[in-house]
């Protein structure tokens, strides 16, 4: 036996614990790899760095929704209000102050965005569930109808086109090619992430989880839940508008449709897909959804949908805890598997699964036929010839996802469970 | 001397239904109160209305001579007033260890900041660990709570209370679900606390009233039955006949 391991074993329970708490927050290794590979994909894909700038943006704003969603648990449709703003923000400066320095705009955007948070969420986070959720999609509507009022002001659904913004400190213009503006976004992505990080492993990032867990217990050990909430709802806010800031910077452009729900919904999708409550999921989950819509667009304008789709099929059936999540899960198989590996017996139940899974994959596979059919231009096709056709198709192939990921999924986790008491 | 806790003319109605009525109690520093009664007797209600879970129909909670009746729960926390739940009410995602670092992070006023990474204070965590300790829960250290098995949950549940380091300590039925080969574990570090804390526990084992209380209050139907030592409330012929009677009522009406 190695001195290694002697030593290991004399460290007491107690000692064990504390190191654990203590070392919780150093960096891990592995957490150098997201931003490794933004840099990598800066010299592989350089002819597509706008579109990288967009990734990276949307990565900052998943990780503001991670914040409250994953961490604090407060849920939300409406995220796409404080993307706006900070958009709007940086847009309005812009054009009517004339104020086009780049940095201290998406700064400005982060205020504002960030105040609008404190307040609204003094007012929306007294309520949670579903009431909370209607508010919150009930702003991000109000906020858009209003923009559309004083269409004169921001420029409404046709946008505010052809801002300009002064080179970066002075000096960097901004290329055809995005190069300037990919270094530009992954540093303020880093920034932020930083603050994040430090924000979640904090005491206070110690009570948001808490609040997620059990706010009874936390009204009863004293902690101010509501000024909690608000406090990291505002933090949350201000990232959101520097991400919309610089949407509006890297686009030189910016209409209404921020604030569209869409915004909002894909925001969590995104969130969903890679894995809440765990700061890198936003990293993996708005990848894959952005690189995946970008290519499956391409392919197939009309069905790429169905992509994304299936994909959110996958996640909600075989992987919970997102994209990530099933990293972990699968990491954490390898490891116990070094203990005998049981048959998996085939049960009754597990073939009631399949059938729920199959009805279950159905109907989510004509749910997208239904919406990819209402994408389309000829909308009366809907209900006409292309109904039958594509509907069934995808009702088919559906049901034979439901089958193929539950089938899989009751093998992982039956043999998992199979396991445990021998351990 | 002003009391620990106290209650004055406490009244509470859910809609018609009139669940406590006109209870006074008082706490007195270093109390070790049982509160009793038969099931829907309003106990529970009459705890939630001392946290301030519930907020009365009248009357007024006073908190070491301050009136607390419109503070929150959790102002009511922060000044030493602490309570465990009837059915666990834990951070159960969390680990063991952090369900308490987090307990004293808020009592310390420490979670406000946002900056200073959580484990970096050894005080909390040896502070956190002591407790634990004390209820030989130190093994399950790193476990996410909802891993233990309920007993043991039962037992975190006390240590949150404990490292809140409260003035006044409300126990509801700590023992509940608790093995009998762990629940002596429970009255023992009730029993070595700081005998200046005020203590009410509710519990239905009578082994465990007997053994804890020096005072015990009686509640019927929502309104105080009756009080004393111990050995007065053994003696009573109504209490007996309420628990009793009751029971001989039912077995009555089984058999017939």
């Amino acid at each position: 036996m190695s001195d290694a391991t002697l030593h290991q074993k004399t460290l007491t329970a107690r000692q064990r614990a504390s190191d654990y708490l203590a070392r919780r927050h150093h960096f891990h290794w592995a957490e150098a790899l997201p931003w490794l590979l933004a840099i990598a994909a800066f010299f592989v894909f350089s002819n597509r760095m706008a579109f990288g700038s967009q990734v990276l943006i949307m990565i900052m704003f998943a990780v503001s929704l991670d914040l409250i969603l994953g961490y604090a648990g407060i849920i939300t449709l409406g995220h796409a209000a404080f993307f706006g703003i900070g958009a709007y923000t940086v847009a309005l400066a812009s054009l009517r102050l004339g104020w086009s320095e780049p940095i201290s705009g998406i700064i400005a955007g982060g205020v504002v965005a960030g105040l609008a948070g404190l307040v609204v969420g003094w007012f929306m986070l007294r309520y949670r569930g579903l009431t909370l959720l209607m508010l919150t999609i009930a702003f991000a509507a109000m906020l858009q109808e209003s923009g559309n009022l004083r269409s004169d002001i921001t420029g409404g659904y046709d946008g505010l086109p052809g801002l300009t913004f002064d080179p970066l400190f002075g000096h960097f213009q901004y290329d055809l090619y995005g190069h300037t503006n990919y270094w530009y976004v992954l540093a303020a992505l880093a920034v932020v992430f930083y603050v994040v990080r430090r924000i979640v492993y904090s005491p206070f990032g110690q009570a948001l989880t808490g609040i997620r867990e059990n706010v009874r217990r936390m009204n009863a050990i004293g902690s101010p839940v509501h000024w909690r909430l608000v406090t990291v709802y505002a933090i949350s806010a201000a990232i959101a508008g520097i991400a919309g800031a610089l949407f509006t910077q890297t686009n030189a452009y910016v209409t209404l449709t921020v604030f569209d729900f869409d915004t909002s919904a894909k925001v969590m999708v995104m969130l969903i897909l890679g894995g809440t409550g765990r700061l890198y999921g936003a990293f993996v989950g708005a990848t894959v959804y952005m690189v995946l819509e970008d290519y499956l667009s391409k392919m197939s304008p009309t069905f790429w949908q169905f992509g994304i789709g299936l994909l959110l099929v996958v996640a909600v059936l075989f992987a919970r805890r997102g994209l990530l999540g099933v990293v972990e899960s699968a990491s954490a198989f390898r490891w116990r598997t070094g203990a005998a590996r049981r048959r998996f017996v085939w049960k009754t139940e597990y073939w009631k699964a399949l059938a729920v899974a199959a009805f279950d994959g159905g109907l989510i596979g004509f749910l997208i036929g239904f919406a990819g059919n209402l994408g389309r231009a000829d909308r009366m096709s809907l209900f006409v010839s292309a109904f039958p056709a594509r509907v069934v198709a995808f009702i088919a192939l559906g049901a034979a996802a439901g089958i193929v990921i539950n089938a899989v999924y009751l093998l992982v986790t039956s043999r998992s469970a199979v396991e445990r008491p021998a351990s | 001397m002003t009391a620990a806790l106290q209650i004055e003319g406490l009244n509470r109605f859910f809609g018609a239904l009139h669940v406590t009525r006109d209870v006074n109690l008082t706490l007195q520093r270093g109390a070790r109160r049982a509160l009793i009664g038969p099931n829907g007797a309003g106990k529970t209600t009459l705890v939630n209305l001392m946290t301030g879970a519930l907020k009365p129909s009248s009357g007024r909670v006073m908190l070491e001579g301050r009136d607390i009746t419109s503070s929150s729960q959790a102002e009511r926390a922060r000044r030493g007033l602490a309570r465990t739940f009837q059915i666990n009410q834990l951070f159960r995602g969390l680990t063991v260890l952090e369900n308490l670092c987090l307990t004293i992070g808020e009592r310390d006023g420490e979670c406000a900041n946002l900056w200073r990474p959580a484990g970096s204070k050894p005080s909390v965590i040896e502070e956190a660990l002591d407790h634990l300790e004390s209820l030989r829960l130190v093994d399950d250290a790193l476990k996410p709570v909802r891993e233990l098995a309920y007993g043991r949950q039962r037992l975190v549940e006390i240590a949150i209370a404990l490292a809140q380091k409260p003035r006044v300590l409300l126990l509801d039925e700590p023992a509940a679900g608790v093995p009998s080969s762990e629940s002596h574990l429970i009255l023992d570090v009730v029993d070595a606390l700081d005998p200046d804390i005020a203590i009410l526990i509710i519990e239905h084992d009578m082994d465990v009233v007997f053994r804890f209380a020096r005072q015990i209050t009686v509640l019927v139907q929502g309104a105080v039955f009756t009080e004393g030592t111990p050995a007065d409330i053994k003696a009573n012929a109504d209490v007996r006949a309420v628990y009793l009677g009751q029971e001989g009522h039912q077995e009555a009406h089984a058999h017939g």
